[in-house]
C-alpha cells in the first residue's frame, strides 16, 4: 500500500518532468527525472517520506554524466534511486546539502571524480583527492 | 572563541584506516571539528572496472580488514540482484554464518579497545582473549583467520563439513557465559556508566539528518537493520530480533554490540542445526545489461554496492559505499560540547575500524609547539576513569 502510494505521489509530482519510471522489482526503483526538479523529489522523500539517504553514484557514459540518488524506506525494505542525466556541456546540478546535510561528503566526492558542480554546495572542496591534485583531471571520467 | 587546535590524526590508535580529525577546543571543551578523509583512498571503484564479476569479490574483499566479508556479502548480493536470481538455500545458510561471526569478532575488537580507551585494561585483555575462538572457527571452517575468500557471485566457494558442526557449536556456547561476563562489567559498572552515558549523543533526529546506519542508528532507538528490513541470505529463515537502545550515547552502542553478540550467536548455531543439504552455487555464465543493488547490514552498519553491467566482463559502474562514510560525519554532531578526555571515546564509539601506527600530537596553535601526543590522550581518558573511581 505505502509502496504504491510513494510511487504515485513520486508521478504526481514529477508531471511531464518525469522521464522514465522503471519498477524493476518489489524491493528497487528506479526513475529518471529531470534535473530541475530533483530537489522538490528529494524533499519529498527526505522530509515527507522520510526516507534515508543511502548515497548518490555517478557514472560516465560517455555522452553524459549520470548521477543516482539512492534512498532507503527501511520500513518496507524499498530503494527508490533518483537519476538524473547531465549533458556534459553543461554538468550542474543544485545541491541537496540544503535539504539533507549527509548529502555534503558524497556531492564533494561526485564533484572531484566527475567534475560535476554542485550548485549551492557550502564547501565544495576536495573530499578523497589531495589538495593540489591537477584541476580538471576527474579519475572517473572516460573521454579520452 | 577557540584559540587551540588538536589534530587527532592521520594516523592514531583509534583508526584502523587514517583520517584527520581536527577537534577546535576552547579550554577542556571541544567547540568544534574538521573532520578529513582520504588519507588511504585507493580508488577501488575505478580497479574494479577492470577486474572481472569473479575477481572483483576478492578485490572488495581487501576494503576493511576486520569486517573483510561484508564487502564480498553486499557485493554478491548485487550480482544476485542484477541477475534476478537467489543462490541455493545452503550457500545462504553458510553466508548468514560468515556474516555472524564476522559480527561476534568485530564487535569482541570494538569493545577491547573501548575498554582500553577508558582505562580497563582488563576488558580489553578479556575481549581480545575470547575473539580467538571465533578466528579459530573460521580457519576451521574456511582455511583462514581473515579474508575468508568463501563468497562468489550465485553462491559460496567452499562446503561446510557436517563433522566440524558438534565442534563449532561446542565452542560458539562456551562463549556465552563470557558475553554474560562483559554484559555485567559493562553495564553494571558504575564507573563505566559514568564515563559513557550521555556522552556523544546522537538523538534520533540527528540519526535521520546524518542517515547514519548500523548500532550507531540502533543506539539512538532507530530500529533499522537491512537483515529485517530486506531480508537476504538466510536471515528471514532463523528467529532473532534487532537489538536498539535508548539514550544514544557512548553507553547505548556499547550496549547493543553486547547485546548483539547473543543474537549473532543464535543465528549462528539455529543456521547449524537448520541447514540444508544440497548445492553450494549457480552456474553463472553471462552477465546481462543490467544494474543492481546489494545491501549487507555489516558490523558497522549498511554496506551498499551499486553495479552496472554493459553485458561485458567486468562491472561498468561499481560504486561503495561503507557505513563508515555516513557515521564518520556525524562525528561534527556528537562530539562538540564534550571535553578532550571524552572525545577519544565518542570518537570510537561509531567504531570507525583501529590502526597499529599512531601519530597524534596536541600543538599550541600559537607557537606551534607539541603539548600533548597521542598516548597522552590515551592516558587524559584513562586519568578522567581512575579519577572518578577514587
Amino acid at each position: 500500500m505505502r509502496r504504491t502510494e510513494i510511487i504515485e505521489n513520486i508521478k504526481v509530482r514529477c508531471g511531464k518532468d518525469l522521464l522514465e519510471l522503471n519498477d524493476r522489482s518489489e524491493k528497487r526503483v528506479y526513475v529518471t527525472i529531470k534535473k530541475e526538479i530533483l530537489p522538490k523529489i528529494a524533499r519529498y522523500l527526505f522530509n515527507d517520506v522520510r526516507a534515508r539517504f543511502v548515497i548518490a553514484s555517478g557514472v560516465d557514459i560517455r555522452k553524459a554524466i549520470e548521477i543516482l540518488y539512492h534512498f532507503s524506506m527501511d520500513e518496507i525494505g524499498l530503494i527508490v534511486s533518483l537519476r538524473v542525466i547531465l549533458d556534459k556541456s553543461n554538468l550542474e546540478i543544485e545541491s541537496l546539502t540544503s535539504i539533507m546535510k549527509c548529502a555534503s561528503w558524497i556531492e564533494r566526492e561526485i564533484h572531484e571524480l566527475l567534475g560535476v558542480n554542485f550548485k549551492g554546495h557550502p564547501d565544495l572542496k576536495h573530499l578523497l583527492l589531495k589538495d593540489d591534485w591537477p584541476e580538471g583531471n576527474y579519475p572517473l571520467r572516460r573521454d579520452s | 572563541m577557540a584559540n587551540k587546535i588538536i589534530p587527532i590524526g592521520p594516523y592514531h590508535p583509534l583508526q584502523e584506516e587514517p583520517e584527520f580529525f581536527r577537534l577546535h577546543v576552547d579550554g577542556e571543551t571541544v567547540v568544534d571539528i574538521d573532520i578529513e578523509i582520504g588519507y588511504n583512498h585507493r580508488m577501488i571503484e575505478k580497479i574494479a572496472e577492470s577486474k572481472s564479476y569473479d575477481q572483483v569479490t576478492f578485490l572488495v574483499e581487501r576494503i576493511c580488514g576486520i569486517c573483510s566479508t561484508s564487502h564480498p556479502f553486499a557485493y554478491t548480493n548485487a550480482i544476485d540482484d542484477l541477475l534476478g536470481v537467489t543462490p541455493p538455500e545452503r550457500a545462504l545458510y553458510i553466508r548468514t554464518i560468515v556474516g555472524e561471526l564476522e559480527r561476534i569478532h568485530s564487535h569482541l575488537l570494538w569493545l577491547g579497545l573501548a575498554g582500553h580507551f577508558l582505562g580497563y585494561n582488563t576488558v580489553w585483555m578479556w575481549a581480545w582473549r575470547y575473539r580467538e575462538p571465533v578466528l579459530d572457527i573460521f580457519e576451521r571452517i574456511t582455511g583462514n583467520r581473515n579474508h575468508y575468500a568463501m563468497f562468489k557471485p550465485g553462491g559460496v566457494r567452499r562446503d561446510f563439513y557436517e563433522e566440524d558442526f558438534p565442534w563449532i557449536k561446542k565452542t560458539l556456547k562456551s562463549l556465552i557465559p563470557k558475553f554474560d561476563m562483559f554484559k555485567g562489567a559493562v553495564m553494571d559498572d558504575p564507573i563505566i556508566r559514568a564515563r559513557t552515558e550521555g556522552i556523544g549523543v546522537l538523538t534520533r533526529q540527528d540519526v535521520y539528518d546524518y542517515s547514519v546506519v548500523g548500532p550507531t542508528a540502533r543506539a539512538s532507538g532507530v530500529g533499522i537493520d537491512v537483515r529485517k528490513d530486506e531480508p537476504y541470505a538466510a536471515y528471514d529463515k532463523v528467529e532473532w530480533k534487532v537489538i536498539t537502545a535508548d539514550g544514544g550515547g557512548v553507553f547505548a552502542k556499547a550496549v547493543v554490540r553486547i547485546l548483539e553478540l547473543y543474537e549473532s550467536t543464535n543465528i549462528i548455531l539455529q543456521c547449524l542445526d537448520n541447514m540444508p543439504k544440497g548445492d553450494i552455487e549457480l552456474n553463472i555464465k553471462d552477465m546481462p545489461v543490467g544494474e543492481g543493488i546489494g545491501r549487507h547490514e555489516a558490523p558497522r552498519g549498511e554496506v551498499f554496492h551499486y553495479i552496472m553491467s554493459d553485458g561485458g566482463n567486468s562491472p561498468v559502474r561499481h560504486k561503495i559505499r561503507a557505513p563508515s562514510f555516513m557515521n564518520i560525519a556525524s562525528n561534527k554532531k556528537a562530539v562538540i560540547g564534550h571535553t578532550i578526555s571524552d572525545a577519544t571515546i565518542i570518537l570510537a564509539a561509531v567504531d570507525p575500524c583501529y590502526c597499529c601506527t599512531e601519530r597524534t600530537a596536541v600543538v599550541d596553535y600559537k607557537t606551534g609547539k607539541k603539548v600533548m601526543d597521542g598516548q597522552d590522550l590515551v592516558r587524559l581518558s584513562q586519568e578522567k576513569t581512575e579519577r572518578m573511581r577514587r
